[in-house]
């Protein structure tokens, strides 16, 4: 893939995803304040999420949006702000959108494992 | 401090340098330019600036004063030097070749490098091309294409400064000009060489440039043009 | 302040780069404490009853606002980039200011 085809297909990427979780986002928002009315606790997350397919569709799609959306913000700070190279910020990249996936994921898939 | 004088520090030397500090009398609707045409005519000869129309349609005067990028002979020290200070340096983002004249070479290549130039396709034999006034891309190129090259928005960028492979909003305002046109032949060629390391993406969208511009063009607003172009030819395999 | 830099749209940008930074900063931590409720749902218990404390309780309003203010200064990315251009786009950034902080004070709010 040339280089042009990569940068506007990543930047494609970045505000499609940004779309997607300002819509997360709004609903998350919304949870927390609502949820933290009074304290929150381990038993009302899991209440709330465990075997809830609904909201492991959410999280699942809010987990992939950011891991999407980060690294590229990420990188732009690395290219501007440091002497990386585009090889050297094309892996950094992929590091955190891999480590964004699994430790999410892991939170999500068990969080939802608890109620089922 | 006298009401009659004007303490202004010129930068001397290349990026390695000092300010020269200067006194000079003021004058009813005194320029930054007659300022330092002052300094170089009767204070210290040695002072090296570029000007030429002295009137505002030239850019050639364009310098970094009180921190901004302007054109000096449009700058007036009533409306600057509010402390009664006035400090001179040349243009950002660009190297200095002496005191005040910076050395433009890389601002016109990266023009050349986003093919911001016109392609033609027709030849003597053929008609005029019919352009409407009240197209929509015919506007969106009107909008664009009084840049006279000044250099003021490209060294008010600090993406420019921050991404040495930058292209900058002059070089991508002109391609967006151009994508606009209808008689142009270079479409695909153009878009490729504006998306990619140092092309349009880069835009933070600072504005920076729309807010410095001295004839009040918008790059930012050609640069979204051109992300949108971009990422439509992307998707159809063009780039 | 005398740069070229001092202008709204700048500052909507820095306040974008700083809060998406730090949240990101922040998502490992927060996945991981989430993570505990799995295996170790006491410890969760214990964090969260931490985080009750009122010290804890300003840094989450700081949390909810920057995830505000990058959520609201993103839209305003997207309105530049693909809605037609408007020149009262510094009125945005001053309501994309207001709305973060609104956010932060429903939660402090509610948090109570």
């Amino acid at each position: 893939m040339t280089p042009e085809r990569a940068e506007t297909l990543e930047w494609l990427v970045q505000r499609a995803s940004a779309a997607v979780l300002a819509l997360c986002v709004i609903v998350h928002l919304a949870v927390i304040v609502i949820a933290v009315q009074g304290g929150v606790t381990s038993k009302e997350i899991v209440a709330r999420v465990g075997g809830s397919v609904p909201w492991l569709a959410f999280y699942s799609v809010f987990v992939v949006a950011v891991a999407l959306h980060a690294p590229t913000g990420l990188r732009n700070i690395l290219r501007e702000y440091t002497a990386l190279g585009r090889r050297a910020t094309h892996w950094i990249m992929a590091g955190v959108c891999a480590l964004i996936l699994v430790m999410g994921f892991r939170a999500v898939i068990g969080l939802y494992g608890l109620g089922a | 401090m006298s009401n009659d004088t004007l303490t202004v520090e010129i930068w001397r030397g290349r990026e390695d340098g000092r300010f020269d500090t200067f006194e000079v009398p003021r004058m009813a609707s005194q320029t930054v330019l007659d300022i330092v045409t002052y300094v170089q005519r009767n204070l210290d000869p040695g002072l090296s600036y570029r000007f030429a129309c002295r009137v505002g349609v030239c850019g050639s005067c364009a310098m970094t004063v009180n921190g901004k990028p302007r054109w000096t002979c449009r700058t007036h020290v009533d409306k600057v030097a509010d402390e009664g200070t006035l400090r001179i340096q040349p243009l950002k983002n660009m190297p200095v070749i002496r005191d005040l004249a910076v050395d433009m070479t890389e601002f016109f290549e990266k023009w050349t490098k986003a093919k911001a130039h016109f392609v033609p396709t027709a030849t003597r034999h053929d008609d005029f091309a019919q352009v409407s006034p009240s197209d929509p891309k015919r506007k969106e190129a009107t909008a664009g294409i009084e840049c006279i090259n000044c250099g003021v928005c490209y060294s008010a960028c600090d993406t420019v400064a921050w991404l040495g492979d930058y292209l900058g909003p002059a070089a991508l305002n002109r391609a967006w000009t151009l994508v606009n046109d209808a008689r142009d032949g270079g479409q695909k060629e153009r878009l490729k060489a504006i998306a990619g390391a140092g092309g349009c993406q880069a835009c933070h969208s600072h504005q920076s440039c729309f807010e410095l511009c001295p004839k009040h063009l918008n790059p930012t607003a050609s640069i979204a043009g051109l992300k949108r172009a971009t990422v439509k030819a992307a998707l159809k395999g063009e780039i | 302040m005398k740069t070229h830099r001092n202008h709204a749209n700048y500052w909507a940008f820095v306040l974008h780069r700083i809060s998406g930074l730090a949240l990101l900063l922040f998502l490992p931590a927060h996945f991981y404490v989430l993570a505990l409720a799995v295996e170790q749902s006491a410890t969760l218990d214990m964090f969260l009853s931490w985080t009750e404390a009122p010290v804890v309780k300003l840094l989450e309003t700081g949390l909810v606002i920057l995830l505000a203010a990058h959520m609201t200064g993103g839209l305003r990315i997207l309105a530049i980039e693909f809605l037609a251009w408007r020149d009262w786009q510094k009125s945005v950034v001053a309501i994309t200011g207001g709305l973060s902080l609104a956010a932060g004070l429903l939660f402090l709010l509610n948090a109570g």
